[in-house]
């Protein structure tokens, strides 16, 4: 399988986009490179707006574009875009529900060698809280292509949740069908165990559940590509099958996909819940495989982690 | 002129009995940017029941979202809300919030209230205008006080970095914050020369001078490749004898003795 990640992808399927529709801008915060806007600037360098180390600003600056017709894209790292400019997406773009898509990159701990300050682990807390956000996260390239192009198509504000480091294709399905708030079936198992992941770690959960199949346990896998609004039908439906529910996502497990997932189930279908993820501790400096299995979320210790839960 | 004059200080009265009616708000720096609102709505901008709704029109972003009493007031002289409408000012099912709501309110070109926005909004705004090479104007007022926040010179730098000759900043210069003078708060003067050092054109005018304001708005229009701020000297509390230049009145509503007064200082004006 062809390893790309979502951020490059971003940046084409952002540059298509600019090319087919006027109205599209990209904005950045001195990380064109990073984020890679910079695809924009080679169609259209008038519709790149760079605003050098001042995210907020930014993002202030997002909130008019949409007021006067623009459908900006502002990126910079997820850290800055939902920490550092939080008041301003709160309080500019979502209170006012403008049509602002914030496409943060370097999510999450595979950030690898920044290390903490940069590691976004609390930004689907932070974003899923605000009224009328959608929040996204591909979970590869095909995904991150179609998820763009559909919100170019939603009016509204959206979060992007998007990786540094090189993800597998999953979704290479031809009938594969990106939409909105609903999420993706990628393995119907014969257990009454039921994964739900979202971003990198659904190719984690991928790879677990090969090796769990040969333990006699072979668990459904769901992707959540949209944490917000999320899938309340499917993961209902998934859980009136299951005894057991496994979250797993590379982020805090305090406020994201595993806290979306058993608000849903406490109110429609109370199940036991396993929620891998980063357990309330900031990251560290470390290649991204070597942060993903000390941090408990590459495939081997997800393994351990379900067997131990089913036990 | 003469009309102008008693727009503004109906727009005062309506400040004073808003805020009293809440029995909260924020009449100080209301009172302090009426004259500055009125020269914008009735001398300046290109707004009016017919264009509202559109998207290609002169707009204002209410940075001091606080002053939204002199917001409101300027709404309802323009007639794209109605006098009546202003006593429902920070009550409960209002269309009119404590702090300025573009969603539910006719007029309200930007949702606002959290200091230091403004500027940043406005930037894109006009960075917008700018792309579709249209002629319209992009107006921003700011507080003196808020020029603390860092992203005020954020947006500052970036409007001089565009080029925004079509975005105005007026500053409300009142001199006074919440917790008193500027200058004992957080010194930051002198802005004049701060927003000339980040390139950007600047004026002076007397706040309160409707002909002043409306000439100093115009000539902006004739300065090409930098932005302008027009810093108006204002009084705080202004028209209103007991909250001229008065913190206290930053946040503050006026009892029904207050209020009485109040009302006898706008009416001697007519």
């Amino acid at each position: 399988m062809a390893k790309i990640a979502t951020r490059e992808a971003y940046g084409k399927a952002l540059a298509a986009l600019a090319l087919r529709n006027p109205d599209v801008v990209a904005l950045d915060a001195d990380l064109a490179a990073s984020t890679k806007t910079n695809e924009v600037k080679k169609v259209a360098p008038e519709r790149h707006f760079d605003f050098g180390i001042a995210e907020a600003n930014m993002i202030g600056a997002a909130a008019g574009f949409a007021c006067n017709g623009k459908i900006p894209f502002a990126s910079t790292f997820a850290i800055f875009a939902s920490g550092r400019a939080y008041d301003q997406v709160r309080n500019s773009v979502g209170y006012p529900h403008l049509n602002v898509k914030i496409c943060a990159t370097h999510a999450g701990i595979t950030v690898g060698e920044d290390g903490a300050t940069h590691q976004a682990l609390e930004d689907i807390a932070l974003m899923r809280v605000i009224p009328g956000m959608t929040l996204i996260q591909p979970a590869d390239a095909i995904e991150t292509e179609k998820a763009i192009n559909a919100i170019a198509e939603y009016e509204g504000p959206v979060y992007v949740r998007l990786g540094r480091a090189a993800v597998e294709e999953i979704n290479t399905s031809p009938d594969y069908k990106f939409e909105i708030g609903k999420g993706v079936v990628i393995h119907e198992g014969t257990s009454p165990v039921t994964m739900i992941a979202t971003g990198v770690m659904v190719q984690e959960a991928m790879k677990a559940i090969e090796t769990l199949k040969e333990q006699g346990i072979d668990p459904n896998l769901i992707n959540i590509h949209t944490i917000k609004p999320i899938d309340e039908e499917l993961i209902v439906r998934y859980a009136e099958k299951s005894d057991y529910i496994i979250s797993l996502e590379e982020h805090s497990v305090i406020g994201g996909l595993g806290s979306a997932v058993s608000e849903v189930l406490a109110r429609k279908c109370p199940r036991k819940q396993l929620f891998i993820g980063v357990q309330d501790v900031f990251g560290e400096s470390g290649k991204a495989n070597q942060l993903m299995e000390k941090y408990g979320l590459a495939a081997d210790r997800v393994v351990e982690q379900v067997l131990e839960f089913l036990k | 002129m003469e009309d102008l004059r008693l727009v503004a200080n109906n727009m005062r009265k309506n400040i004073v009995k808003m805020v009293h009616n809440a029995k909260s708000g924020h009449p100080g720096g209301s009172l302090s940017c009426a004259d500055i609102l009125t020269a914008l709505y009735f001398n300046v901008m290109n707004i009016d029941k017919n264009n509202l709704n559109d998207k290609k029109r002169d707009k204002l972003v209410m940075s001091k979202g606080h002053a939204s009493p002199a917001l409101y007031a300027v709404l309802a002289e323009k007639g794209f809300i109605s006098e009546e409408e202003l006593m429902t000012f920070r009550l409960i099912d209002s269309r009119i919030q404590g702090h300025p709501n573009m969603k539910s309110c006719p007029g309200v070109d930007m949702t606002t209230g959290s200091l230091g926005q403004g500027l940043s909004v406005g930037v894109g705004m006009a960075l917008a205008n700018k792309l579709d090479n249209n002629p319209f104007r992009t107006y921003v007022i700011c507080g003196d006080g808020e020029c603390d926040e860092g992203m005020i010179w954020e947006a500052a730098m970036a409007a001089s970095h565009y080029k925004l000759d079509n975005l105005l900043m007026i500053l409300d210069h009142n001199g006074l914050q919440i917790d008193g003078r500027n200058e004992d708060v957080m010194n930051n003067a002198p802005l004049g020369e701060k927003f000339a050092a980040f390139g950007w054109n600047v004026f002076g005018v007397d706040g309160h001078d409707i002909d002043a304001v409306t000439e100093a708005c115009k000539a902006a229009e004739t300065v090409k490749g930098k932005p302008t701020v027009i810093i108006a000297e204002t009084i705080k509390g202004k028209g209103v004898s007991f909250m001229e230049n008065q913190a206290g009145w930053h946040g503050k509503a006026p009892n029904d003795e207050e209020l009485a007064i109040a009302l006898r200082d706008l009416g001697g004006e007519q």
